[in-house]
């Protein structure tokens, strides 16, 4: 009962309102043991970072669809950072072209996933990132 | 090390008090360590618990009733909110906070996710701990958010000062309200979704059964504690004899919290008034004093018997050649 859980933060930064992903992602994670903290729809970066926070996560999940990947997880990164959240590992999933993709994980983003990604590739890179 | 994080924590950090709250979670020695070294600066806070059935609106209630302390009263208010541990996994979906959102932003509050880990009694384990750490850290307000809790989940009333039972339209007949358990620990009832059909029926349900209910005086039964103590004596009969009053809320907009907020006050000056306060606490330190022995005494267990003797021993039982209480003795003797 008292061995480290891995806590992971799912939430969908700005506007879109298609929640189903995340909704999948979280199951997945609960399934393979995780403490899933899910924060719904619309939050701004600033409500991501405190949450991350005061929740103390491994992970960040970011679920964006809206094609604003490219604003929200820059500004994401920063506040985790400014709050001194270093090993936080942030991972991306949604619509994100394939140019891009380089350029988020150049930023400081694990992993990046388009649709159709398997969900055990997904738990098996958070396993990773975050016990090694 | 630790005592770098306590010195952060009294002064308010809040990634310490985060990365400490994991470490108290997850029970390690640092986390026990800065738990000694913050037990002296604990027992200012009071701690407000809110149990209920899945779905009665418990964490939008909590949200609204944060937010009247933090515009009315400028309170520092700390949330632990509970959900449940997949029995088979051990993972969990903790979604409490999707409710609370409109109090992100605000650096006088601090909401804490907890899973609960295969605890039974709608907490787990180290919420308690939790609570302690937040106290000592200076926050006036702590509310527990339980798990959906059943009829038994009773854990919260042992730990907070005032427990919320909410209710909501729907959900039971009259009998369900003479029966023991979760109703009986309620030093407030709130019935939330006030604005749905059927709220008058769950009021009057829930009034009837105060009336069919002989005032008593709701300390908790010894069971949980190690030694035999002596009771202590009450001065609670010189005072009235607090009876739950049933407040109707609608947790969406807002509707009745002022007024919940002002019952919530009024019970904490009951307890101080009329000592109650003084002997609910005797009986919380008391149960946690107790569980901490518990727990040492079957970690010892564990350390001394080898795991071959409790296997073969288990064996026995299951042959039936040994009874699990002669079985329980002769481990026991190992120890």
């Amino acid at each position: 009962m008292t061995d480290k859980k891995i806590r992971v933060l799912v939430a969908k930064p700005g506007l879109d309102g298609h929640d189903r992903g995340a909704k999948v992602i979280a199951r997945a994670l609960r399934d393979a043991g995780m403490e899933v903290i899910y924060t719904g729809l619309r939050q701004t970066p600033e409500m991501i970072a405190e949450a991350a926070l005061q929740e103390d996560v491994d992970v960040v999940g970011l679920s964006v669809l809206s094609g604003a990947h490219m604003a929200l997880a820059p500004r994401i990164l920063e506040l985790l950072k400014m709050n001194g959240q270093t090993r936080v590992k942030v991972f991306i999933g949604g619509i994100i072209p394939d140019e891009d993709l380089h350029r988020l994980k150049e930023m400081g983003v694990t992993g990046v996933y388009g649709p159709g990604a398997s969900t055990e590739d997904i738990i098996r890179d958070v396993k990773v990132a975050v016990e090694g | 090390m630790p005592m770098n994080l306590v010195q952060s924590i009294l002064a308010g950090e809040r990634l310490a008090l985060s990365r400490l709250l994991t470490q108290v979670e997850n029970d390690t020695s640092a986390g026990r360590e800065a738990l000694i070294e913050l037990f002296p600066h604990t027992g200012k806070a009071h701690l407000i618990g809110v149990t209920g059935a899945p779905g009665t609106g418990k964490s939008s209630l909590v949200n609204q009733l944060a937010l009247h302390y933090r515009k009315t009263e400028d309170k520092k208010v700390a949330i632990v909110a509970v959900d449940p541990s997949s029995p088979f996994t051990g993972g969990a979906v903790l979604g409490d906070r999707v409710r609370m959102r409109d109090l992100s932003g605000d650096p006088k509050v601090f909401i804490r996710s907890m899973a609960s880990r295969g605890s039974l009694g709608g907490l787990a384990q180290t919420t308690a701990s939790l609570a302690q750490v937040f106290d000592a850290a200076g926050f006036d307000i702590v509310i527990i958010e339980t798990v959906g809790a059943g009829q038994s989940e009773v854990d919260v009333a042992r730990l907070a000062q005032t427990t919320l039972v909410v209710e909501a339209p729907g959900l039971g007949d009259d009998i369900q309200a003479i029966k023991a358990g979760i109703l009986e620990i309620a030093d407030i009832l709130v019935v939330n979704k006030g604005d749905r059909p059927g709220v008058e029926n769950t009021e009057k349900a829930l009034k009837s059964m105060l009336d069919l209910a002989h005032p008593t005086q709701r300390i908790f039964q010894h069971h949980g504690t190690a030694m035999r103590t002596a009771a202590p004596v009450s001065a609670a009969s010189a005072t009235p004899i607090w009876i739950p009053p049933i407040q109707r809320t609608i947790s969406t907009d807002g509707t009745g919290i002022e007024k919940l907020a002002e019952l919530i006050a009024k019970h904490a000056a009951h307890l101080r008034s009329s000592g109650d306060w003084a002997v609910r606490e005797r009986a919380r330190l008391e149960v946690e004093l107790a569980t901490l022995i518990r727990t040492a005494l079957m970690k010892r267990f564990q350390e001394t018997v080898s795991q071959s003797l409790y296997e073969s021993t288990l064996q026995k039982i299951i042959q039936r050649t040994t009874s699990p209480w002669e079985a329980a003795q002769i481990l026991l003797k190992e120890m």
